[in-house]
């Protein structure tokens, strides 16, 4: 619940993710490459989050950002001698943040299933630029040997993911921050009244579309950080981060994790990636019908995602106490 | 200066004519009263007004400026509110919320992304002013989905009212309420700042008569006639295109 009448303040439970992430670090040091997988698809889900679950933005096409970012660095690393971290993560940034903008200018003035449409088609021209394009991209074999800098000239990215794990949950963290800031803020206030009614919203005198292009353009941006993150990370980037697929991963993640609450963003990665590295080891064919069944009991049973079941049992607690 | 005026407004739809040299002036402080039988174009000429949608041709007019091709965002920061006939309000909301999203737009504190809605003490306890002349203060708190359907009408004039319009459009403020509750709302529309310029879309002909100085009868997309409560009443035109249905049904 945010806008006017919430309380900004942070609630202790808002600590256990990070408080999870410290003793994860310490606890699994096998485990912190996909540690930092998780990290990373938390940000994305999140940078979804603000514009499906706050703004009510429905789209199918948020790899398109992702990709870009993922790209954007990729190509900065294996193909010019710009290798500082931050540089790549900023101008991925940059260009994510331009082509939220531009495409957001277009599309936002639609909605609905035409919206969705042509979110889709985005994020699929990218793909098959990036398929064709092949001495930028690599194409399909994918473009390795993406030289990253060690971060701040001093922590090399090393084989077993201690740097990578600390490096994601940092920026996980100016993420989450800036989002929850956000959220709280009259904007956010303003964009659930998009999401509710927007009939109302105009006849309240605000610019709803320009106020939807803005936040578009942040999401974007944020998402293009994420997929720069990725690709830092593997030094390598392939063609998988564009197109419908990942969009979809980042949507049916939001939806385990529950859809317009900032914390559905960070369970639905983690149910998702470890249940899809589970199921993968013990079942590599058919890992995707679990992921699908888990999707169907959800979208059936708690429509909420895990953190609607965790509401719900909270509140009944409440009642019988 | 009128502050809202409309020039040889017309609006049709394919062969269809539903408003036709629409000419209507509301001054300071009118209260100016539209009514009209089924499908005369009523709400037609109401989405003209607040540029939901487009006119084939001819001119709106508010406080003078030009606002024909003026989008509707635009349009209420210079000062035309309206309320919906069916409301239309952020149900999942709590009350006062309703109605701070709005004075957050008027006061241009709605575009801020750092610093907490609810660290905004200024818009907080305007709204809840507004609510408690409204005489809703104790349901600031309430979900708007959990509000008995009267008070829902309130909070759809209680967010009207906190844009400050100089020109405020009520679109049937009392459809669908009970009348036990619909005095409250009267007498609500009766105590509203004098300065504002009011239109009144009604069926119910009890308030119109008791709440406007002026009323325009408007019939198949055209104004049929224009005069004091007096005058319409005895217009015999208007008893037979709209008066005269009513006392035979």
């Amino acid at each position: 619940m945010n806008g006017y009448s919430a309380d900004p303040g942070i609630r202790w439970t808002e600590w256990l993710p990070w408080v999870a992430a410290v003793v994860f670090f310490f606890l699994l040091p096998g485990y912190l490459s996909l540690g930092a997988r998780i990290l990373i698809f938390i940000l994305f889900a999140l940078s979804l989050d603000l514009i499906l679950g706050y703004a009510g933005i429905v789209t199918l096409g948020h790899s398109a950002f992702f990709g870009l970012g993922a790209y954007t660095a990729g190509a900065l690393g294996a193909h010019t001698g710009i290798t500082d971290p931050f540089l790549q993560l900023a101008a991925a940034a940059g260009l994510s943040a331009l082509l939220g903008l531009a495409t957001g200018a277009v599309i936002l003035r639609t909605r609905a299933l035409t919206l969705l449409m042509l979110t889709l088609a985005i994020t699929a021209i990218l793909l098959e630029i990036a398929n064709k394009w092949t001495s930028m991209t690599g194409g399909a074999d994918g473009l390795s040997g993406v030289k990253v800098d060690p971060i701040l000239g001093w922590f090399r990215f090393d084989l077993y993911g201690k740097t990578a794990f600390i490096y994601c949950l940092a920026l996980l963290f100016v993420g989450w921050w800036v989002v929850r800031r956000i959220i709280y803020s009259p904007y956010g206030a303003m964009l659930t009244g998009i999401r509710e009614n927007t009939a109302r919203m105009n006849a309240i005198g605000a610019p709803v579309y320009w106020r939807l292009v803005l936040i578009y353009t942040i999401s974007a941006t944020m998402a293009g950080v994420a997929g720069a993150l990725l690709t830092q990370v593997n030094q390598f980037v392939g063609l998988n981060v564009l197109g419908l697929e990942p969009s979809g991963d980042v949507l049916v993640m939001l939806i385990l994790g529950g859809v317009g609450r900032l914390y559905g963003a960070f369970i639905g990665p983690v149910v998702y990636l470890i249940a899809q590295d589970y199921l993968a080891k013990q079942y590599p064919e058919f890992w995707f019908l679990g992921i699908g069944i888990l999707l169907i009991i959800v979208v059936l049973f708690a429509r909420g995602g895990v953190l609607g079941i965790l509401d719900n049992v909270f509140t009944r607690n409440k009642k019988a106490l | 200066m009128y502050s809202l005026e409309t020039k040889k407004l017309c609006k049709s739809f394919g062969a269809l004519v539903v408003a036709q040299n629409i000419d209507f002036r509301l001054a300071p402080g009118d209260r100016h009263a539209l009514i009209g039988p089924n499908g005369a174009g009523k709400t037609t000429f109401v989405n003209m007004l607040t540029g939901a949608l487009p006119p084939s041709s001819g001119a709106i007019l508010l406080g003078g400026e030009d606002v024909t091709r003026v989008p509707q965002s635009a349009r209420v920061r210079r000062g035309l509110g309206r309320t919906f006939q069916v409301t239309t309000l952020f149900r999942s909301l709590p009350v006062l919320d309703n109605v701070a999203l709005g004075i957050a737009e008027r006061e241009g504190v709605a575009k801020r992304m750092w610093a907490a809605a609810s660290s905004h003490k200024d818009i907080i306890e305007e709204s809840k002013s507004l609510l408690a002349e409204l005489g809703i203060a104790d349901d600031a708190a309430t979900r708007v989905a959990d509000l008995p359907y009267g008070k829902q009408r309130l909070v759809e004039i209680a967010i009207a009212l906190g844009l400050k319009p100089k020109v405020l459009l009520l679109d049937e403020p009392a459809a669908g309420v009970p009348s036990t509750e619909s005095a409250r709302i009267l007498e609500v529309l009766d105590r509203l700042p004098k300065e504002i310029a009011i239109l009144i879309i009604e069926h119910d002909m009890d308030l119109v008569f008791r709440f406007a100085r002026r009323i325009t009868v408007l019939v198949q997309g055209t104004v049929l006639v224009e005069g004091t409560p007096e005058e319409i009443a005895r217009d015999v035109r208007v008893h037979q295109v709209y008066l005269g249905e009513q006392t035979h049904a």
